[in-house]
């Protein structure tokens, strides 16, 4: 038999030249952007991976959810080819996961300094990290690629398992519970090792839920009602509960370390906030339970408490605002602050304000299922969490340059302050267009036409709504837009900056 | 005086976040398991699967002031009577395919998923199958091939081929006839079915 190789030749020389030049290119954006790994300890060059696959994962967000957007007004745009269902996916599971990417580097970055010892398992932390991020590139490839199956279990455990926020293949599933306990393992190790601390305390517990939470969803079920019963466990109780104290920990040990405050103050206020967090929003979780088959109860419980889930928000922007202003707003890092009060703010109005606009149950069975849900989301989950981890990328930029001064008077200051305003800016303007579309659909639709299917589309043809997604497509641009300019600024700060940051000392 | 009132320190507020927070997941526990009993399939909430055998409606109860599921009389889906266990085969092939297709990234299930097409929790009652005799037909046909089965209501929002067979779009039929007739508290209000007098 005789085969001919010549192709094969021809397809491995590509590959080389492929691959050189893509090495070369690598080479010159290193060149390029003059980062110094040796200024960070390992554990903190551990978290920049985290930060760094974040950063990606956000464009992907952004991405997939300009190209769902556009197909809300061009439904024909790329119609059985990314389906708007393929589309969402992405742009909410982007979102989780780059989140998630976040908050595990944000934990890296201030392990060590907050137990005084260096990460105990980073070994494993690599492996870990590796892991992860191998895994959702293949998770989103299959989405891309094979997008859906049958209806088997086989599709549910390798393509993706069909519920909102946790799509996710089951085998990525068991995938991402074992990175949560080795991410889990390193911080209670490091901390055993080194010191331990209220903020170290709070953490652990908190992780402790986020896992132990995640398996909840891990199950199929044929009643739907249950099935949704258990999601919700995942859903609300991290992004409501878990997440928000998570948030909580990040702000406390970042207020220390950029303005001084004081660490009795800080602890304090964050078993105030957990008191207040856990003590609204785990049974607040009853809000998801008014309209899926659960008993009545939930209408009181849940409308009672999740009208109190804004208090501790409330709280974290007095906490926030106090504190900066008692230290005159005297800061070495002004746009990790800028980001750090804009959590304050976005965290209170989108998950508190917007959420609790429509979160009694007498408003809501006119506003559930309509883009009300949407445009608290949108303000919601930029608001406490995209903020947070932005403010973090730069505390991590800061250090990686060998903590170089970056407060008033940096070179290309208007870059940040751009790239801040037009993301709020962006974002806020999709939440209002979304909210307006929210409220047509939830009288017409939803109040005038009995909410049929022929409601939902008398609806949805309204000018008023097809206005709302022509202006959250172009408030969806300005965003993007800013995320540009945010990641241009990311790589350019501080380069060629000779100052150094002034030392914060606790007060 | 300089001393922290007890109100303001530390210790007092980390003991009020333990409590507080044992104490809700400690109720919260305790109404999972009560919701889960009164949620089971054959539940008074939430009907057997065999329920696929009858008629279902969802009419206003004026004495409760929302619409209540009401099951009647014998109403066969595909002529065929079922046992509870052929039933709950039906709904469970009908449940995984909608979560295989990803139905939830446009549709939403009892309220919950995305925005991009109609809430399917009452879609077995809907207006938009024109008459019972057609329904069962139309939502067959419709779901193998929504491309030339379109029904856009002006929207020229199509959904797209999904490759449903005819087994799996049966299933979904079942599931979404047996979801109707849960008791969602009012969900969605002021519902008009198919079976209302204009």
């Amino acid at each position: 038999m005789s085969m001919d190789t010549s192709g094969l030749n021809g397809v491995m020389q590509n590959a080389a030249a492929l691959y050189e030049k893509s090495r070369a290119c690598l080479n010159n954006f290193k060149s390029w952007v003059q980062l110094d790994s040796s200024h960070l300890s390992d554990g903190r060059q551990l978290a920049v991976k985290y930060f760094t696959v974040a950063v990606i994962l956000f464009f992907a967000q952004i991405l997939f959810g300009l190209l769902a957007a556009t197909q809300f007004i061009y439904p024909g745009f790329l119609y059985e080819i990314l389906d708007f269902n393929v589309n969402r996916m992405i742009h909410i599971n982007a979102m989780i996961v780059w989140m998630l990417f976040g908050f595990i580097g944000s934990v890296y970055w201030f392990l060590e300094d907050e137990s005084g010892t260096e990460v105990v398992g980073l070994k494993l932390g690599n492996i870990a990290f590796w892991v992860f991020t191998g895994a959702v590139t293949l998770v989103v490839l299959v989405y891309l690629l094979v997008q859906i199956g049958p209806g088997k279990d086989s599709s549910l455990w390798f393509i993706n398992e069909g519920r909102e926020y946790i799509e996710a293949p089951r085998w990525a599933d068991v995938g991402i519970v074992l990175v949560v306990l080795i991410f889990f393992y390193n911080v209670v190790a490091t901390f055993s090792k080194g010191k331990w601390s209220g903020i170290a305390g709070v953490l652990t517990l908190d992780l402790v839920a986020l896992a132990g939470l995640y398996v909840a969803g891990m199950f199929y079920m044929t009643n739907i009602t249950h099935e949704q019963y258990w999601w919700w466990w995942v859903i609300h109780l991290w992004v409501e509960a878990t997440w928000e104290v998570l948030v909580g920990v990040i702000m406390a040990w970042s207020l220390m370390k950029l303005l001084g405050v004081g660490r009795k103050i800080v602890q304090t206020w964050l078993y105030i906030e957990v008191a207040l967090m856990f003590g609204s929003g785990i049974l607040g979780l009853g809000h998801h339970y008014f309209w899926i088959g659960t008993p009545e109860y939930w209408l009181t419980i849940g409308g009672f408490f999740s009208a109190l889930e804004p208090i501790p928000l409330v709280a974290m922007v007095v906490h926030a605002v106090y504190d900066a202003g008692t230290h005159a707003f005297k800061n070495g890092n002004h746009p990790a602050l800028a980001w750090i009060i804009a959590q304050a703010f976005g965290n209170f109005f989108g998950a508190g304000v917007w959420g609790f606009m429509h979160t009694l149950p007498q408003i809501n069975i006119f506003t559930h299922g309509t883009q009300w849900s949407a445009s608290h989301g949108h303000l919601a989950f930029f608001g406490a969490y995209a903020t947070i981890n932005i403010a973090f990328f730069y505390l991590a930029m800061q250090q990686w340059r060998g903590n170089v001064w970056m407060g008033g008077g940096s070179q290309n200051a208007w870059r940040w302050k751009w790239a801040l305003g037009l993301l709020n800016g962006g974002v806020l303007g999709m939440t209002i267009a979304l909210l307006i579309a929210g409220y047509e659909q939830s009288f017409i639709e939803r109040a005038v036409e009995g909410s049929t299917w022929g409601g939902y589309f008398a609806a949805q043809n309204h000018p008023s709504f097809q206005n709302a997604m022509a202006w959250r497509l172009f408030f969806g641009s300005m965003t993007f837009a800013g995320f540009i300019l945010l990641v241009w600024d990311l790589l350019t700060i501080g380069k060629g900056e000779a100052r150094k940051a002034p030392v914060i000392i606790e007060s | 005086m300089n001393e922290t009132p007890l109100w303001a320190s530390e210790s007092f507020w980390k003991k009020t976040a333990i409590w507080v927070t044992a104490g809700s997941f400690l109720i919260l526990v305790v109404l999972t398991m009560d919701s889960l009993s009164k949620t089971g399939a054959g539940s008074k909430r939430v009907p057997s699967y065999a329920v696929i055998n009858k008629k279902i409606d969802y009419q206003y109860d004026k004495a409760l002031h929302k619409s209540m599921p009401v099951i009647g009389e014998n109403e066969f889906l595909f002529g065929k009577e079922y046992t509870e266990e052929e039933a709950r085969q039906w709904v469970d092939l009908g449940k995984k395919t909608t979560q295989a297709k990803n139905c939830m990234n446009c549709h939403t299930l009892l309220g919950n998923g995305a925005y991009y097409a109609p809430d399917l929790t009452k879609a077995w009652l809907d207006k938009g199958w024109i008459s019972k005799d057609m329904r069962e037909d139309m939502m067959v046909k419709f779901l193998m091939d929504p491309e030339n089965n379109a029904r856009t209501f002006g929207s020229n929002r199509k959904m797209p081929n999904l490759t449903i067979t005819e087994q799996e779009a049966r299933g979904i039929i079942a599931f979404l006839k047996w979801m109707s007739s849960i008791d969602t508290n009012g969900f969605p209000y002021n519902f008009k079915t198919i079976e209302a007098e204009e």
